[in-house]
C-alpha cells in the first residue's frame, strides 16, 4: 500500500493544464501552490505494480516537466 | 505528544503531503498552499465560519474559524482581511489542533505536600488573592508581580496593568514583549517620540527594494514574505538579505550579503557615511523635520544584578555627525564587519538612489542585541538622511514577534515603565490613568521598578516573594535559564502559572491555573501595521478553564477591589475595551470603535473619522499632522525626528581560544516560541521533532561532526546537548552555530547570556561564546 509525495513542475504556463491531468488521475491527490509553479502530489496506490503503472501514466502527461520524489511510505493494509 | 489522529492512512497521507510541501518551501521560500486550507473539512459539514486574529505571529492574519457542534473543525485565511488575503502559513492552517491535546490543563491544580491536587477554580482563586494578600501585608506591595505575555488580549493586558498599577499600586509589571520587542519601542521614541511604525503593510506593494535587517522572514513572518516574493516577480522589485546566516530567506532574494555579528552598527554607520559623503541627503527634509542628537556610550551589558543606566542626551549639528561618520568608512567597516567595500557602497546606493523606494524590515537580530536601540536608530538614520520614510514604499518597518505584542504590551502598556497612555514617571499620564481606573493618583507609583531580566533576578535573590505568570514559559525563553529555573524554585517565591498547556514553567508553580485557549474567549489583538482585530468567542473550553482577564478580575475582587473591576463575566470585554478607548482619543493614536472591529477584518489606529490611517506623520496621510508642513513627527515637542549619532561597540561576549564560536538562537517556521502549542500539533511536531546545532561545513568538517552526531554546546553558564545538523535548514557563517529555542527538552537558554541593551533592557539572544564538542 504505497503512498509517495511528489514535486510536480509544469512546463511554462501549463499549470492548469497539469492539475487538470493529474485530478483526473483516480490514485492522485494534487495541491497546486497559490503563488509558484509546482504542484504538490501525493499518489496512494494498492501495491507496487499499480504504483509503478501510475508513474508511467503521469510521466506522459505532456504538461509535466519535472516529478520529483519528496517521500514513501508503506503502509500495510491492516493498518488501515 | 498526543496524536489526534485514528486513521493512520490519512494520516500517513497527510504526513507525505506535509513532507512534499516543506521540500517545496526550501525551494521556494514565502510559497502558499491555499488549497491546504480547506483539508480536513469533513464532506457535507455544515461550518459555521467565524473571524478572528492568527494566534501565531505579529503579523495578525486574518483567519476563519469553522465550527461545527461546538467543536473547532477547520482553519482558514480570511479572504476579507487586507493582510493575508485569504492565505496562511503552515502554523496557521493548524493552530486549533492543539486545544483538544490530551494533556490540555483543564483544571486547577495546588501543590499540596509535593503533588499536584485538582482544585475548583474558585478555590485556587481563593488561594491565589489570600497569598497576594498576605504577602503584601507582610513584605509589601513591590514583593509581588506579575509576568504577562505579548499573547495576551488587549483587554488582559488593560486588566492586568490596572490591577498592579492602579489596585494594588506597584510597577511590578513586565512581559515577554521585553524579550523581543523592547529595542523597537525604544528606538521608536528615542527618533520619534511615538512608539509603532509610521507605515503599513501596503508599503510593500510600492516599494522597488527590500532590505532585511537579521530578519529571516520567509520563516519567521511567511505570509508578509510571499507578498514580498510577489512583488518581486510581478515588479521585479528586489530583495537584499542582511544578516549574519543564510537562510530560506536568503535563498530567495536577490543578493545575501554576511556580516559579522555585532558589526551592523558600523555597517549600518558606514551605509550613513556614503549617503552623507556620495550627497545623498535630501537636505530639505532634515533642514525642515530633523535634529541630531547623540547620547552617552560605554554604557555597559546589566550583566550585574541591580545594573541602573539613564542616557543624557546632548543635541548636535550635522557638522558634528558628519564628522562621527569618518570613523565608519566603507574601508574601515570593511576590515572588522566582513562585508566587502563594494557591497556597502552596494546597499547605501539604493537607500541613496532619490527614484527607488525603499522598505527595510527588521525584528529580533536588531532587536535582541545589547545595542538594539541604537540599531534601531541607526536605521532610522538611514530613512531620515534620505528623506525615505512615512510614505508609500519607502519604509523602515520594524516587524513584531507576537500576535498582541503591539496591542497589548506596547499599547496596553504592561511593561514596569508604561501605562495605557505614556509612562509612570510623566505626572500627567499618572492622572489621566488615575482618572480613568477611578483611583488616587498617588496610587500609581512614579518608578519603574523590574524589567524582565531584573525581576527574575529579584526572584533568585529573594526580593519578590509573589509571581504570577500568564501565556508565557519564561522557563524556556528567558536567557541564562540556569540561573533563573532554580530561581523559581526557591521557596522563598510562590509561583502561580496561568495557562494552557503544561510547560516547564508550570512545573515549578504552587498553583496552576487553566486558561482559555485563543478561540475559547472573545478578545482583541494589534498586529505589527498598528492593526487592531477582534473575535468572538467561538467554542467553550473544557472544564474548569477562564479568560486570564476574568481571572485577574476575581483574584482583584477577592483582594477588596471589586469596585474598580465592574465587569460583567458575560460582557467584560466588550466594557474592558470601551473603558481602555478612553486613553487613546484623539487624532494621534485614536482606536477603532468595538462596533467596527466587529464588523471589518481589523481597522489600523489612528482610526479618524471612520477611517484608518495608514501612514503617519505625514499631512496627506495623517489627518494628526498641524504644523502645515507635509510632515510632522508630532510624537516630539518640536515636531522634528532625531538622527542619532551612536557609534560601533563590541558584543557583551566574544569568541575566545576556550569558548571560539558565536551561539546564535532563533526559531523555524513549525514552531511557535517554546512550542507548548505547536508541539502539540501533530503534523507541526512531526516536521520538526526536536532542536538541533547547525555548523558551517567547513568548521564540522574541521571537527569531524557528522550531521545527526550528538553535540554538546558548552557556555559559561550551562551546556546543551543536541544533533548536528550540517546544510540543511540554515547556513551559519563559519564561526558561528545555530540553535532554535523551541524544545523544551534542548534547553539551549541554559547557555545564553542575560546581557541586555542599557536603554531598552531587551537581552541578546543572538550573540554569546560557546564551545561545541562531540557528546
Amino acid at each position: 500500500m504505497p503512498i509517495k509525495s511528489y514535486l510536480a513542475h509544469p512546463h511554462d504556463n501549463k499549470k492548469v493544464e497539469l492539475l487538470t491531468a493529474l485530478s483526473a488521475l483516480e490514485e492522485c491527490e494534487v495541491m497546486p501552490a497559490t503563488n509558484e509553479d509546482v504542484l504538490v502530489l501525493v499518489t496512494d496506490t494498492l501495491d507496487d505494480a499499480s504504483e509503478e503503472l501510475l508513474k508511467a501514466k503521469i510521466e506522459k502527461i505532456k504538461s509535466l516537466k519535472l516529478l520529483a520524489m519528496v517521500s514513501g511510505f508503506n503502509s500495510p493494509q491492516n493498518q488501515q | 505528544m498526543y496524536n489526534s489522529l485514528t486513521n493512520r492512512r490519512s494520516f500517513i497521507k497527510k504526513m507525505a503531503r506535509l513532507s512534499a510541501m516543506a521540500a517545496a518551501a526550501s525551494m521556494f521560500p514565502g510559497i502558499l498552499f491555499a488549497s491546504e486550507q480547506e483539508d480536513g473539512i469533513p464532506k457535507g459539514a455544515n461550518l459555521d465560519w467565524k473571524k478572528g486574529p492568527c494566534r501565531f505571529c505579529g503579523v495578525g492574519c486574518g483567519i476563519l474559524v469553522g465550527t461545527e457542534n461546538g467543536k473547532a473543525i477547520a482553519v482558514k485565511g480570511d479572504p476579507n482581511s487586507s493582510v493575508n488575503k485569504g492565505l496562511l502559513c503552515v502554523k496557521g492552517y493548524h493552530q486549533t489542533m492543539c486545544i483538544q491535546s490530551k494533556d490540555r490543563l483543564t483544571h486547577a491544580l495546588v501543590k499540596k505536600n509535593g503533588t499536584y491536587v485538582k482544585t475548583p477554580i474558585s478555590e485556587a482563586l481563593d488561594i491565589v488573592a489570600n497569598k497576594m494578600k498576605d504577602t503584601i501585608a507582610t513584605h509589601g506591595k513591590d514583593s509581588v508581580a506579575m509576568y504577562t505575555s505579548g499573547q495576551s488580549t488587549i483587554p488582559e493586558g488593560y486588566v492586568a496593568s490596572k490591577f498592579m498599577k492602579g489596585a494594588i499600586g506597584t510597577n511590578n509589571l513586565d512581559c515577554n514583549a521585553r524579550l523581543c520587542m523592547a529595542s523597537a519601542v525604544a528606538g521608536f521614541l528615542t527618533s520619534f517620540g511615538a512608539d509603532e511604525p509610521m507605515g503599513c503593510y501596503e508599503d510593500i506593494d510600492h516599494a522597488d527594494y527590500f532590505i532585511t535587517w537579521g530578519n529571516n522572514m520567509a520563516e519567521m513572518h511567511p505570509v508578509l514574505f510571499s507578498r514580498i516574493l510577489e512583488q518581486k516577480s510581478r515588479r521585479g522589485s528586489k530583495v537584499i538579505d542582511f544578516a549574519t546566516r543564510t537562510t530560506r530567506s536568503s535563498t530567495a532574494s536577490d543578493r545575501s550579503i554576511l556580516f559579522e555579528p555585532q558589526t551592523d552598527l558600523a555597517l549600518g554607520n558606514a551605509i550613513c557615511y556614503e549617503i552623507v559623503n556620495n550627497g545623498w541627503v535630501n537636505k530639505s527634509f532634515i533642514e525642515k523635520h530633523c535634529n541630531f542628537s547623540k547620547g552617552l556610550t560605554k554604557m555597559g551589558y546589566g550583566m550585574e544584578d541591580k545594573y541602573k543606566f539613564k542616557d543624557k542626551p546632548e543635541k548636535i549639528d550635522f557638522d558634528q555627525y558628519k564628522a562621527f561618520l569618518e570613523d565608519y568608512t566603507p574601508e574601515k567597516v570593511a576590515k572588522y564587519s566582513k562585508v566587502s567595500v563594494k557591497d556597502i557602497k552596494y546597499l547605501a546606493s539604493i537607500y541613496g538612489d532619490p527614484n527607488k523606494k525603499v522598505m527595510s524590515l527588521w525584528c529580533m537580530g536588531v532587536n535582541q542585541h545589547t545595542r538594539g536601540t541604537w540599531m534601531n536608530n541607526i536605521i532610522y538614520n538611514i530613512h531620515l538622511l534620505t528623506g525615505k520614510i512615512s510614505e508609500p514604499g519607502n519604509s523602515p518597518f520594524s516587524l513584531t514577534g507576537q500576535p498582541s505584542a503591539c496591542g497589548t504590551a506596547r499599547e496596553v502598556g504592561t511593561f514596569t515603565h508604561k501605562l495605557p497612555k505614556g509612562v509612570v514617571t510623566n505626572p500627567k499620564h499618572r492622572e489621566l490613568a488615575a482618572k480613568i481606573w477611578k483611583v488616587p493618583v498617588e496610587k500609581i507609583p512614579s518608578k519603574p521598578t523590574y524589567h524582565t531580566t531584573e525581576m527574575f533576578r529579584a526572584v533568585d535573590r529573594g526580593d519578590i516573594k509573589f509571581i504570577w505568570t500568564q501565556a508565557v514559559n519564561p522557563l524556556v525563553s528567558l536567557p541564562k535559564t540556569s540561573r533563573y529555573r532554580p530561581a523559581m524554585k526557591k521557596e522563598s517565591c510562590f509561583v502561580v502559572v496561568s495557562d494552557v498547556f503544561p510547560t516547564p514553567t508550570s512545573d515549578v508553580a504552587d498553583v496552576i491555573l487553566p486558561a482559555s485557549w485563543h478561540i475559547e474567549k472573545s478578545g482583541l489583538y494589534g498586529n505589527s501595521e498598528r492593526r487592531t482585530q477582534h473575535w468572538d468567542k467561538m467554542v467553550e473550553g473544557p472544564g474548569d478553564t477562564t479568560p486570564d482577564a476574568w481571572m485577574f478580575i476575581e483574584v482583584a475582587k477577592r483582594m477588596g477591589y471589586g469596585d474598580l473591576f465592574p465587569y460583567s463575566k458575560e460582557n467584560h470585554v466588550e466594557e474592558i475595551y470601551n473603558e481602555y478607548r478612553q486613553f487613546h482619543e484623539g487624532k494621534k493614536h485614536g482606536m477603532a470603535p468595538l462596533e467596527v472591529l466587529k464588523k471589518e477584518s481589523g481597522a489600523i489606529w489612528p482610526y479618524v473619522d471612520g477611517k484608518s490611517t495608514q501612514w503617519r506623520f505625514n499631512a496627506k496621510y495623517d489627518p494628526a499632522c498641524s504644523n502645515g508642513k507635509d510632515f510632522h513627527f508630532y510624537g516630539k515637542p518640536d515636531g522634528k525626528a532625531v538622527i542619532w549619532q551612536r557609534p560601533y561597540e563590541p558584543a557583551a561576549e566574544s569568541p575566545d581560544s576556550e569558548y571560539p564560536f558565536w551561539l546564535n538562537t532563533g526559531r523555524v517556521i513549525e514552531h511557535w516560541h517554546t512550542g507548548s502549542m505547536t508541539r502539540r500539533i501533530p503534523v507541526l511536531h512531526k516536521a520538526m521533532p526536536h532542536a538541533y546545532v547547525e555548523f558551517h561545513p567547513e568548521d564540522a568538517k574541521a571537527l569531524s561532526i557528522r550531521n545527526g552526531e550528538k553535540i554538546k554546546v558548552t557556555s559559561r553558564r550551562g551546556s546543551c546537548i543536541l544533533p548536528a545538523s550540517i546544510n540543511e535548514r540554515g547556513l551559519p557563517t563559519k564561526g558561528q552555530v545555530f540553535v532554535p529555542f523551541f524544545d523544551e527538552n534542548m534547553m539551549i537558554n541554559d547557555t545564553t547570556l542575560d546581557a541586555f541593551c542599557p536603554i531598552s533592557k531587551e537581552p541578546d539572544f543572538k550573540k554569546c561564546a560557546v564551545k561545541v564538542e562531540k557528546a
